[in-house]
């Protein structure tokens, strides 16, 4: 009797520490930590502050254009032959990510703190782009960190970012990708402690943004949910989504994890996970501590940061929110892999047979999928996340596949 | 439990006088010459010397320490090296205590307790880690100090009153006060503002207090010295020993240079007392 008073639920995450089991945590300098503790007391107030939630919801409806529609892609469940396949689709927001949803939520909040200056790390770009785009619209001045690797790679993005009037700093220190973007935006962070507030663009870092990273992607699941009960008057089977550092799969996945429904994180697998050019923390990283809290990380035995590689600039990051590494431990979410050769092939698929030309990021979930849908029989339901749309990607794919535009 | 570092503080304060304190990474820009300017850094007035172990993501670093690590690793160092050329060091010299300062991943990757076992073994006096905060004291702050390592922990100006009180009851050795909020090596602190915060600081605690970040020269070490107990160089050095290796000099050379310019550096602390 004494087991069903106790709350058995997935949902209690983070502790007071920031810890989900063995990971999370506030591993930052001292300088970072009265910011660090500013901001989860504002975080605290806010989720319980009706009208913050109120102009959110507000701006999510006719800024970002929510709810995004789940969409049942027919001719790709022809296709499988197998598992219904339905999209979320994320890929239609306002600046063509699920990124936003996070950007506006702490925009939101950088503007209830009081502050007046914006700072934000990219890989891909879609998160710079997110960002410059919520500081136009609040008339906040912004400075994106962004790999010199990477800004050779994004220049559509890069371009985006300087329309929207914000600041790109090209960073040179490491191999000038993600990682390194990342230690710079913290480093101008713990420079500018007074006037600036750090818009993290995936649930990572230290305690409180994987969590309110998460709480602000939720919408995403808290939306497939009464969708696919109207739709099929039932829960979904199988969740599927793209995992980089995790944000969009834990907003699809958090709603649900107290239910009967099994979950498949996708990382990128890069060349393959048995060569060294993969982004796969999970599948073969190992628990460390890297941008303030501990979690799976990339590395080698000495604890230095190794590189991930991907087709997609937005999954080959090292390391991954530490709400999925616990996620992983306790076995309440798969992960899996997808290289860059069957993302570029599913890429390709759903251009062709749904006209819908995805991100390459979630072009790895839908290599997944599909195999899903494959194994499974007609009366099963999957719902992917189709988290990103590929207008970003064309030129790098057709440089891929060799084809000149 | 009375350390090297305790003991080094007390002559000085006899002495009336700070310590001064250099920090080279270890193995920049390769062990054999790393292991010189460890053993020369005595020789150019260090009381203690502040030993970084190079890590890929040095986050709170700027651009000079950031890439003398980048040189370390790229050579092939490693924190069994690290540990190897205090060991080698502590054969030649059983006095001058030694701090390692570094971030958390290569020493939760070694083993945290394995690490502290070979801190003991080799001579080690002192830890820093800078992604430590004291919500996370339980990881090494407090193991260390159980096995008599002093935990050093930083003090900056966004520190306020009621943190100050709980940083200093999980501190030892002496503090770290951080001189401006910012990355090292970069811009260089007003003094005015740090000897106010620092006065506040002694009203808490008998602690030594050292200062550190944006300090490079030897009329900033002077001035700094007059409200502090000891001054922390670090991009400074790691600079120079830099522009001297891209002059091609050779090892010797560069350790006698070394020298001068730490003897410069340090020369305004000598002369008190």
């Amino acid at each position: 009797m004494k087991e069903k008073m106790t709350k058995n639920t997935y949902k209690d995450k983070p502790d007071a520490s920031g810890n989900f089991g063995d990971f999370g945590g506030r591993y930052v300098a001292e300088t970072l930590m009265p910011l660090i503790l500013d901001l989860e007391k504002a975080y605290n107030d806010a989720k319980n502050d009706t009208s913050f939630i109120e102009e959110r919801k507000s701006f999510a409806k006719d800024y970002i254009g929510r709810e995004s529609p789940l969409y049942f892609a027919e001719r790709l469940t022809d296709y499988a032959n197998g598992a219904k396949i339905y999209f979320k689709r994320d890929e239609l927001n306002h600046t063509g990510s699920h990124k936003i949803n996070n950007c506006l939520g702490q925009i939101l909040l950088a503007k209830k703190m009081g502050k007046t200056r914006i700072i934000a790390e990219t890989g891909a770009g879609q998160h710079g782009v997110a960002v410059a785009t919520v500081c136009a619209r609040f008339g906040l001045p912004c400075v994106i960190y962004m790999g010199k690797t990477d800004i050779e790679r994004q220049k559509p993005n890069v371009f985006k970012i300087k329309l929207l009037g914000g600041e790109v700093v090209p960073v040179s220190s490491g191999n000038g990708t993600l990682k390194d973007a990342m230690n710079e935006a913290l480093r101008d962070w713990v420079s500018n402690v007074d006037d600036t507030f750090y818009i993290i663009g995936t649930a990572a870092g230290p305690h409180p943004y994987p969590q309110l990273v998460r709480d602000f992607q939720s919408v995403i699941g808290e939306e497939a949910k009464k969708q696919i009960k109207v739709k099929e008057g039932r829960n979904p089977d199988f969740l599927v989504a793209c995992i980089g550092g995790g944000s969009n799969a834990l907003g699809l996945f958090y709603p649900f994890l107290d239910d009967n429904v099994k979950m498949y994180g996708v990382e990128a697998a890069g060349r393959g996970l048995e060569t060294k050019e993969h982004a796969a923390s999970l599948s073969k990283g190992k628990p460390g501590v890297l941008h303030g809290n501990k979690t799976y990380l990339l590395q080698n035995n000495d604890g230095q940061i190794t590189e991930g590689h991907s087709i997609s600039a937005g999954l080959d990051y090292p390391g991954i929110g530490p709400e999925h590494s616990w996620l992983k431990d306790i076995k309440r979410v798969e992960y899996v892999s997808a290289t860059d050769d069957e993302a570029l092939d599913a890429f390709q698929i759903c251009s062709k047979l749904e006209g819908i030309i995805p991100a390459l990021e979630p072009s790895h979930a839908l290599s997944f999928t599909l195999k899903l849908a494959k194994e499974h029989s007609k009366d099963k339901i999957i719902i992917m996340n189709m988290c990103g749309r590929g207008d970003k990607d064309v030129f790098a794919i057709a440089d891929f596949l060799g084809i000149e535009i | 439990m009375s350390s090297r570092i305790s003991k080094v503080f007390k002559d000085l304060r006899l002495n009336k006088r700070s310590a001064f304190i250099p920090y080279i990474t270890a193995g920049d820009p390769d062990i054999e010459l790393s292991q010189m300017l460890l053993e020369s850094l005595p020789l150019g007035g260090a009381d203690i010397i502040e030993i970084g172990m190079p890590f890929s993501d040095p986050m709170a670093d700027g651009p000079s320490i950031q890439e003398s690590s980048l040189r370390s690793l790229n050579n092939g160092h490693d924190m069994n090296k690290t540990l190897m050329m205090i060991e080698r060091f502590r054969i030649k010299d059983k006095e001058t205590p030694i701090v390692l300062m570094g971030y958390f991943n290569p020493i939760l990757q070694f083993g945290v307790k394995s690490f502290i076992n070979r801190c003991e073994e080799v001579g080690v006096d002192g830890l820093i880690v800078v992604d430590l905060p004291i919500e996370h004291s339980d990881e090494i702050c407090i193991p260390a100090q159980k096995s008599g390592i002093d935990f050093i922990n930083f003090i900056t100006p966004t520190t306020n009153k009621e943190r100050l009180k709980k940083i200093l009851n999980v501190s030892s050795g002496f503090l770290y006060f951080v001189s401006i909020a910012g990355i090292t090596g970069t811009k260089a602190p007003d003094n005015k503002i740090i000897e106010e915060l620092i006065k506040n600081v002694k009203q808490n605690t008998d602690l030594p207090i050292g200062v550190g970040f944006g300090i490079k020269s030897s009329s900033q070490v002077e001035e700094i010295s007059n409200f502090s107990d000891a001054i922390v160089i670090g991009s400074a050095i790691v600079n120079k020993i830099d522009s001297l290796k891209i002059k091609n000099f050779d090892n010797d050379l560069i350790v006698k240079n070394m020298i001068d310019f730490l003897s410069e550096l340090s020369n305004p602390l000598k002369g008190m007392g």
